[in-house]
């Protein structure tokens, strides 16, 4: 039976391509800022200790290259989360009151969590920042080929256009990212349920995924 | 008395400047970011990141040949959408602008059955083509233009070009080089442009003729053109050799 405890946290497949998506996440969000400084959107530069490459040329290369490993990463993922069931069990938000009440617990401190469940906000935010690196990915796509790809650039309003929301996705992952790390800080176990095989905290009656 | 004025102010040559520091920094690679990431420290050897980085531009290369579909054309747009004013770039300030050497020519070689240089009254005798395209920077921006000039497929035809060469490699009187694939200096809209915006080149635009390439990066759209190469042998470029990706197609 798909019983709470018997399960992992996290499973093996979701812990590898975690770890492997988040360095090639963070590599091109770096030579990201690298490339974006070359020529600023917004009136401001990221200093070039923040940044991954060194000059325009070398985050183009860091940004060229992890691009494979966030495109491959991402794919493994995508597929294993629609296959095994995961997005359906522990990603795909509740009705929207019970995020509100959720969100409503969160802002006051007293949402609880449990390894191996995901309560509302969570849901939101993982649900979130996979759609967002997703249209990152194919936005980056669309103005690294605008005339082989033209199509996916005219979906986006235009070269331009596909840029802007290109480094707008890039601003919501950071900001996920800036959530995700002060939350792991404040729940260390959650880090250690990453890195190894730690059980769910779930009841033994609760199914997996524990929905509420 | 009257203070002699320096030839050179300090803020004549602060782009200049800004591009010897960044290219000591290549030479060292390019990855120092990457290595202060790893390390928390600053090493000027770090070959290793360098070789896996220059591994994977060559794969970018291969995947973006493959992809590169050579009826395919880049959006044209209405002479309403011309971007005014149009920005000036190059390696160098706009103050160092080249004027075009006397007795200009422009000269071709390697695998060609014709080697006579060309002048641009027997250019000018050549088939034009007219296209509104936009011009992206590997920087990120882009920007509208308009260009009128022969066709490079028409161009290599008429000097005899050996069309199964790989590369073609355009050298420049300001110094600057670069090169294309076969399959792109052979695309119907890469252009030896000769006309901006229905007037003749001028020196800041690349006069008198310059490379008009609308399917790859602008820094492949070489301006103020000396020399056409035809060879097997990977020429590299100006860019391309400090890292940029050599194939850089949009």
């Amino acid at each position: 039976m798909d019983r709470g405890r018997n399960y992992l946290a996290h499973s093996l497949p979701v812990r590898i391509m975690h770890w492997i998506g988040a360095i090639a996440v963070i590599c091109m969000i770096l030579s990201g800022w690298q490339i974006y400084s070359a020529s600023p959107l917004l009136p401001f530069t990221f200093p070039r200790w923040m940044t991954l490459g060194g000059w325009l040329g070398g985050g183009i290369a860091w940004h060229l290259s992890a691009m494979w490993v966030l495109f491959a990463d991402g794919l493994a993922y995508l597929a294993y989360g629609i296959l095994s069931g995961h997005f359906r069990r522990d990603i795909l938000p509740p009705r929207p009151n019970i995020i509100l009440r959720d969100l409503d617990d969160a802002l006051q401190f007293r949402l609880g969590h449990r390894l191996g469940s995901y309560n509302g906000v969570q849901r939101l935010l993982y649900m979130g920042v996979i759609i967002a690196i997703c249209l990152a990915v194919v936005t980056g796509l669309s103005i690294w080929k605008p005339v082989q790809l033209g199509w996916l650039t005219g979906l986006f309003g235009g070269y331009p256009m596909a840029r802007i929301i290109h480094l707008t996705m890039m601003a919501l992952i950071v900001g996920f990212l800036i959530i995700h790390l002060a939350l792991v800080i404040l729940f260390p176990r959650t880090l250690v349920s990453m890195l190894a095989p730690v059980r769910s905290e779930l009841d033994n009656d609760a199914p997996r995924g524990g929905v509420r | 008395m009257t203070r002699k004025r320096a030839a050179v102010r300090a803020s004549d040559i602060a782009p200049e400047l800004a591009q010897l520091s960044r290219r000591r920094i290549l030479k060292g690679g390019l990855s120092l970011g990457a290595l202060t990431l790893l390390t928390g420290c600053d090493l000027s050897t770090h070959s290793g990141v360098d070789a896996a980085l220059l591994t994977m531009l060559e794969f970018d290369d291969r995947v973006q040949a493959a992809l590169f579909n050579p009826n395919r054309l880049a959006e044209t747009y209405p002479a309403s959408a011309i971007t005014k004013p149009f920005r000036f770039n190059a390696y160098y300030p706009e103050w160092q602008v080249r004027i075009v050497p006397a007795q200009w020519h422009l000269d071709v070689s390697g695998l060609v059955s014709d080697k006579t240089p060309w002048t641009l009254e027997n250019l000018l005798a050549l088939p034009r083509e007219t296209q509104i395209t936009r011009h992206i920077c590997i920087e990120g921006w882009s920007q509208i233009g308009q260009w009128s000039g022969v066709p490079l497929h028409v161009f290599l035809r008429r000097i005899g070009a050996d069309l199964r060469a790989r590369y073609v490699a355009f050298k420049c009187f300001d110094g600057y080089s670069t090169s294309l694939d076969m399959a792109s200096a052979l695309h119907p809209q890469t252009i030896l442009a000769i006309d901006f915006e229905d007037a003749p080149l001028t020196p800041e635009w690349g006069a008198p003729v310059r490379l008009r390439i609308p399917t790859k990066l602008g820094f492949k759209s070489a301006k103020n053109l000396q020399a056409i190469e035809v060879t097997n042998i990977y020429p590299g470029g100006f860019w391309e050799d400090q890292g940029y990706n050599w194939f850089s197609g949009s």
